[in-house]
């Protein structure tokens, strides 16, 4: 029967794994995101939670979902919509119709699709006969009995059995992606290294899938999508949160310092927090404080005391820690304040992302309190940004603001290991013990920062605090004077930073018809639009900012160089006016959105031919 | 810069005077408690570079300023937060944290029994004033019912909180009271709550002479101090009174305040204090006592060894680093799922 007769050799694929929280779809796109990795494609996914954590089984709201992009050539999204949709059941298939592309493949398990799954995921009519699937190649696999009947007869009890149904639909992944079905049983034994039994059953549902699929006609076509070319070493799949973490335990190695982390749980910033309790071996202290301001007080505490310290949040969470971060700004003590952001305000949209928190970020304290503000771009380089971000705090002695997002904290791509000799210094700017002399708001005239001397050095006591403190001998002090000359120190230490992070840079031709503006999370989509449209013939170049505050020192030449602007952001615009107050020369044209949605490719290809046209 | 020798001797109380004005105001409990602070820390043989004090906001909070150690003066009610950072980053730090009954007690209400609740070895030193006094005169969780302050020109209308029933509500593991116009007093209480492994909490009736002077009168004052305080000491029987004729026996498991000699009460009739007792029954009844019907209880009222929590955190530490075979970032990075691109 086998019958593999024609292969189509795709550039890249998006597939969509959706079913109810039980169903395993989480571990089948990890695993056929592992298989990709494996024989070379570059990916990225993003997984979609249920926003309740037991709504009820089979209803929309309960759906849970796992989108894995992958692709011989470089891959900057999760992507914007599926080639191939798994639908466990009515519910998941409603859920993600309007995701999937036209003449998509929808794989659906036929056991479940029933009056009575229609009428708890809200359909009136049967969608298998309502014509709405029409110009869609749809698989009816009868994937709940077949894999029940292998499982069972592995000896599994029916219970267990029906939660290796993910295995069947992994091994049809394998067939129609021409994989060797060897890398997925090996994933399976490692999952399940000490269960040899559940190995054995899910390897059998594993191959009872691939075997499936090579014997049905409306599977007669496979896809193959090529490794990379020219990506060369060793790599690994790595989530925004779980780069941000190595980033800050990266950065405490190379600065010859320990991590504390003080934190209390939020989402989407829970898994750096648990994250970091995990290395205690390399000396990282994970602090779960009694709220948001225990933590970045317990932070500030341990900076005191001498460690890198960290306070990892969202939204709300930042809210709280404000009169703290003054604190920090105030006792110039480095401070790296992770704010994953989320939908908002208030409690918002947990789940969901946004970009909204950046002037919250820039100004969200009392009095003039200037933080250093950067932004990862994309999960893995999350690493490299938090990593900045504890240099930046540490060698500056004044606290920073990484935003990261939902989006990329969640979302995984591929991962160039770094090397860690190849990392920049870090270079804290600590006190000798007894140095004559000393005064704890003594400057260095190259970055402005004071000096770092903490308990437990002999001669340095000192005392620092929440009041305005005198130059130089850092005592309280009430004298009009010297706090516009404080004030002024704390704000040049800060614009300062320009001179030692890199220049902005242009992605596309130097100069041109029309500048894409973007910042932190939406860079794979802004990338992948403007690339589009370059290929096309369009004058557009991108230009994507990770450090806000300061702004690299030539800005404002880049923009001069274009005849329009475009901010394109996640908001009602926050960036756009941040730059209409530093560069108020240059008009600023916006897209925005706010969904709770990342940008989409599509959506934005439409605006940059719009503003094109009117140039 | 250059360095000069500074050797690691035993401090003495010289050394932790500052020099720098002590702005409370003339007549405030702050003073005396500044002293015997500092006469108490060469005792605890802390190395003085070792010592930190942490502060909210207050007018005890300005305490860091007028001792010479590192000092850290924080934010309204966060000092607890602080210092518990303080403590996980280096255990071998010794840290006191002085709060007021607003800063502990109100918005750093939190912080105080969770520092109790992890029990992190620090001292706290609680200035129960009963008042606001940095804002001049508003009322404070342990102002007593029905006090007119600037906040509650017809009487407050809420009941007071008692920081010893606090504390072993979080099941505290120290607890000790005692008075800013007792130096022999509060120097003994303070050596042993430096002495303690864990979250020691020292309440000191205070003074505030400018917005509830004399609100301790009925405790603290001197012709009446004797019958109206009892000063606890561990393994000690409960005796009291200006004659040390009055002492505290249980009658029917109720506490009562007695008189030796009458209806036949001997010495051997009273409570003998038991402040490591880890059933805190007898330690509330302690707390509790109230005037006229009791004297109120001074001293250690209760001192049990418990774990704490940096220890057990620095033990993980231990164990992690000894048994992980990933001892530097490159190996993590390098552990779990790797995959070779050959390009
Ligand atoms: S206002 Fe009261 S508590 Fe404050 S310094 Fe003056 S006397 Fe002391």
């Amino acid at each position: 029967m086998a019958k593999k007769n024609s292969v189509i050799e795709l550039d890249e694929v998006v597939v969509k794994f959706a079913g109810d929280s039980g169903d395993g779809m989480q571990l089948t796109g990890d695993q056929f995101s592992d298989t990709s990795a494996f024989i070379g494609n570059d990916l990225s996914t993003f997984p979609d939670y249920p926003s309740e954590i037991r709504a009820p089984q089979g209803t929309v709201a309960g759906v849970s979902g796992f989108q894995v992009h992958i692709g011989h050539k470089e891959v900057s999204t999760p992507g914007d919509q599926a080639d191939v949709l798994v639908a466990m059941n009515p519910a998941a298939l409603k859920a993600n119709m309007k995701w999937v592309k036209d003449g998509a493949t929808i794989i659906i398990d036929i056991d479940n699709f029933d009056n009575k799954h229609y009428k708890k995921a809200g359909y009136v009519e049967d969608p298998l006969h309502d014509n709405s699937l029409e110009g869609y190649n749809v698989v009816k696999a009868p994937i709940t009995m077949l894999s029940r009947n292998v499982a069972t007869s592995a000896g599994l009890d029916n219970k267990t059995a029906d939660k290796t149904k993910n295995q069947f639909v992994a091994g049809l992944l394998y067939w129609l992606f021409n994989r060797d079905i060897k890398i997925g049983e090996d994933f399976l034994k490692q999952k399940f290294m000490s269960k040899p039994a559940l190995v054995k059953a899910n390897i059998a549902v594993l191959h009872e899938g691939y075997n499936y699929a090579e014997t049905i006609e409306a599977l007669s076509t496979t896809f193959h999508v090529d490794p990379v070319k020219g990506k060369k070493g060793l790599f690994r799949t790595i989530t925004g949160n779980q780069a941000t973490a190595w980033g800050l335990l990266a950065a405490a190695e190379k600065a010859g310092l320990e991590l504390y982390l003080g934190s209390y749980p939020i989402t989407p910033a829970t898994e750096i927090l648990q994250e970091i309790v995990k290395h205690k071996h390399l000396g990282a202290v994970a602090f779960q404080a009694e709220d948001e301001i225990a933590g970045i007080s317990s932070a500030i505490g341990a900076s005191f005391a001498g460690k890198l310290a960290a306070t990892s949040t969202s939204g709300p969470g930042l809210a709280l820690k404000g009169e703290a971060i003054g604190l920090a700004v105030m006792t110039e003590l480095p401070l790296v304040i992770v704010n994953v952001q989320r939908g908002g305000p208030s409690t918002g949209l947990p789940t969901k992302t946004e970009q909204a928190d950046l002037l919250q970020a820039l100004y969200g304290r009392n009095g003039e309190s200037p933080c250093i503000v950067i932004a990862a771009s994309t999960p893995a380089n999350c690493f490299n940004y938090a990593f900045e971000a504890a240099k930046l705090s540490l060698e500056h002695m004044t606290p920073v603001i990484l935003l990261t997002d939902s989006f990329l904290a969640n979302g995984s791509e591929l991962w160039k290991i770094p090397k860690m000799k190849e990392m920049p210094a870090i270079v804290p700017p600590r006190v000798e013990d007894n140095a004559k002399d000393f005064y704890p708001y003594h400057r260095d005239p190259k970055r402005l920062n004071r000096y770092w001397a903490v308990p437990g050095q002999p001669g340095l006591r000192h005392r620092i605090g929440g009041l305005e403190k005198g130059d130089v001998t850092g005592e309280v002090s009430h004298d009009p004077m010297n706090h516009q000359i404080m004030v002024e120190h704390r704000e040049c230490k800060v614009q300062k930073v320009a001179e030692f992070i890199p220049e902005q840079e242009v992605t596309g031709p130097e100069s041109g018809d029309l500048l894409v503006v973007g910042w932190g999370g939406s860079y794979g989509a802004l990338i992948s639009a403007v690339t589009d449209l370059r290929d096309e013939g369009k004058s557009i170049s991108l230009t994507q900012f990770n450090y806000i505050n300061p702004l690299p020192g030539n800005t404002e030449e880049v923009f001069s160089r274009f005849k329009k602007i475009l901010v394109c952001e996640l908001n009602m615009g926050q960036f756009a006016s941040y730059l209409r107050s530093k560069h108020p020369r240059f008009e600023y044209l916006q897209y925005n959105k706010i969904q709770g949605l990342p940008l989409f490719i599509s959506e934005l290809k439409i605006k940059f031919n719009e503003v094109l046209e009117s140039i | 810069m250059a360095t000069k020798f500074e050797p690691l001797s035993i401090a003495t109380k010289e050394d932790f005077k500052l020099g720098a004005p002590v702005k409370w105001c003339a007549g405030c409990g702050g003073h005396s408690v500044l002293s015997s602070v500092i006469n108490v820390l060469p005792e605890t043989g802390a190395p003085k570079e070792n010592i930190v004090f942490v502060s909210g906001i207050g007018c005890s909070s300005r305490f860091p300023y007028y001792i010479n150690t590192y000092g850290f003066h924080s934010m309204h009610g966060r000092a607890m937060a602080i210092a518990s950072g303080i403590k996980a980053a280096n255990p071998s730090l010794s840290v006191w944290i002085v709060t007021g009954d607003g800063d502990s007690m109100a918005i750093g209400g939190n912080h105080f029994i969770h520092i109790i609740r992890r029990n992190i070895n620090v001292n706290i030193l609680l200035f129960n004033n009963k008042i606001y006094g940095l804002t001049k005169g508003q009322y404070s969780p342990t102002t007593p019912k029905g006090s007119i302050t600037k906040t509650s020109p017809e009487g407050t209308i809420e009941n007071a909180f008692k920081p010893g029933e606090l504390t072993m509500g979080a099941q505290g593991t120290f607890y000790a009271r005692t008075v800013d116009s007792d130096p022999k007093m509060m120097r003994e209480v303070f050596a042993a709550a430096a002495a303690h492994k864990g979250t020691s909490v020292v309440e000191i009736l205070q003074n505030c002479v400018i917005f509830a002077n004399q609100v301790h009168k009925e405790i603290t004052g001197k012709d009446v101090r004797k019958d109206n305080q009892i000063y606890l000491k561990h393994g000690e029987p409960m005796i009291f009174g200006k004659e040390r004729n009055r002492g505290l026996m249980m009658k029917c498991s109720k506490m009562e305040a007695v008189t030796i000699g009458e209806n036949g009460i001997t010495e051997d009739d009273l409570i003998v204090h038991n402040a490591y007792d880890v059933d805190d029954t007898n330690h509330y009844r302690l707390v509790r006592m109230e005037l006229p019907e009791f004297p109120v209880a001074m001293g250690v009222i209760r001192a049990v060894d418990s774990t704490v929590f940096e220890s057990e955190l620095y033990n993980q530490v231990q164990k992690a680093k000894k048994e992980s075979k990933i001892k530097n970032m490159d190996d993590l990075m390098h552990s779990g799922n790797v995959f070779e691109s050959k390009g």
